[in-house]
């Protein structure tokens, strides 16, 4: 439930302030997650993500290990529900 | 089961599992406090190749696991309701309150629904106006910023229809009831990478240094176990107890500034009840004073059922490393992924899960144990 997934942002919106957000790719596949924990991110960076949220900065090498990893222990790389 | 050699850092691990070999440990108990983690350790059989001295024990590291009976109850009451929409993580939908659970629910018509993130809920409600709309708030620190954006945001937009049935836990107390327990027998911690993420590793030193344990705070792959495990030993070989950091990868010390003033903005310390632990003081999170219009707890008036929960599962003593799932009388029997009697199954990172899908049928044949060298 812990589990957090890397990502790397597309794209930035800012239009509410309160909800700064991003287009994020699970590698392969993009949702929309809020940036608001990662103030300092910027397109390109990769992210760890838990329920819709960016926890924190991760650099590409680390993203791509942990996407291997994760579908080695059988995990969607989607971020599913149940992941939490 | 999955052997070591299959993994890519197959020969990283050999060299860490001889490391760990040449530190000669005495017989040691380590827990590790994520439920990923047991997952991986499960999955790789990373128990078995260590030296067998070395025992890992598996800890109250799942959030699903924990949260009581009482609350589901809460969940399934309101989601019941004909004018209650029950949001929720997919993970708790299988949960088993006393009698039944959102599922069960959901099948009788109620509106429950799996949401990917709280602020899906939040959205619902926008678009729901008619409805009241809750949001099943579970989760270790690593969840709180999303579900208190969730709270923040709905404040913000004025949505008023949404409110928050919050369970949220804290693992630092959990880890100081089990040490303070006096027939512990934890000796270390590896402390959860994605928890500390969040909060960062400062309120774990008072422990370390007061219950004289060493706390590693630790990743959840194969080698960040190992080498986690390595660091344990050696601080309590050398006779030092201290926190220290082997997932520095994306854990900082203070943590994520910006995720805790969040966290603190929306919530407060309060006491929690934990399935299987009992209530610990100050080990979970409320609302807020400002925030509080969004408990849903005060919203619709809920009581606790104080059901007594009749069940063979053993799931506290699980939950506190006493025992191993294979030591419950139903595990297998009784109780399997298809008809969970507790948590621990129902959850993907829940040890009774793990044992059940890597370990079921070679449950006696621990002398397979050298597996992956
Ligand atoms: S095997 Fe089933 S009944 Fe036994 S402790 Fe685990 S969840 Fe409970």
């Amino acid at each position: 439930m812990c589990l957090a997934i890397p990502a790397r942002i597309d794209e930035i919106s800012e239009d509410d302030p309160l909800l700064r957000t991003g287009s994020v790719d699970f590698g392969g596949i993009v949702k929309r997650v809020s940036l608001v924990c990662v103030p300092d991110a910027c397109v390109g960076d990769y992210v760890l993500v838990h329920v819709g949220m960016a926890i924190s900065v991760i650099d590409q090498e680390e993203a791509e290990k942990l996407w291997s990893y994760l579908e080695e222990l059988g995990e969607r790389l989607d971020e599913r529900t149940e992941v939490g | 089961m999955r052997y070591l050699d299959e993994y890519r850092d197959a020969g990283l691990c050999r060299s860490l599992v001889e490391s760990i070999e040449k530190l000669e440990p005495a017989p040691t108990a380590l827990m590790e406090v994520c439920g990923g983690q047991t997952h991986t350790i499960v999955k790789y059989g990373i128990d078995r190749i260590i030296p067998q001295q070395v025992s890992l024990i598996h800890g109250p590291g799942c959030p699903v696991c924990v949260t009581p009976a009482d609350l589901i109850d809460k969940a399934c009451e309101l989601g019941s309701r004909k004018d209650v929409t029950l949001c929720s993580f997919g993970d708790m939908m299988r949960v088993p309150g006393t009698d039944r659970d959102l599922l069960t629910v959901k099948s009788q018509g109620g509106d429950v629904r799996m949401v990917y993130a709280p602020l899906d809920a939040v959205r619902c409600a926008q678009e729901t106006p008619d409805r009241q709309v809750v949001f099943l708030g579970v989760g270790f620190e690593t969840t709180a910023p999303a579900n208190a954006l969730a709270v923040h945001y709905a404040h913000t937009h004025g949505v008023e229809n949404f409110s928050l049935l919050a369970a949220h836990v804290l693992v630092p107390p959990a880890m100081t009831s089990i040490l303070a327990d006096p027939d512990r027998r934890v000796q270390g911690f590896l402390a959860a990478g994605h928890v500390c993420t969040i909060m960062g590793y400062k309120e774990y030193e008072p422990i370390a240094a007061e219950y004289q344990v060493p706390i590693v705070v630790t990743g959840f792959e194969p080698v960040d176990l190992l080498q986690g495990i390595y660091m344990c030993l050696k601080q309590l070989k050398e006779g030092r107890y201290c926190v220290e950091n082997q997932y520095a990868r994306s854990v900082k010390p203070d943590g994520n500034v910006s995720a805790r003033d969040l966290i603190q903005k929306i919530f407060t310390v309060v006491d929690a009840e934990w399935r299987g632990l009992g209530t610990i003081p100050r080990s979970g999170f409320g609302l807020n004073e400002p925030y509080r219009q969004y408990d849903a707890t005060l919203r619709f008036g809920l009581k606790p059922t104080h059901k007594d929960e009749e069940t063979e599962c053993i799931s506290g003593s699980i939950l506190t490393g006493q025992k191993k799932p294979d030591e419950c009388p139903a595990f297998g029997i009784t109780c399997d992924p298809e008809h969970p009697l507790g948590a621990p199954m129902v959850s993907s990172e829940g040890a009774c899960a793990a044992y059940y899908r890597y370990r079921k049928g070679q449950l006696h044949q621990i002398g397979s144990s050298t597996a992956g060298r």
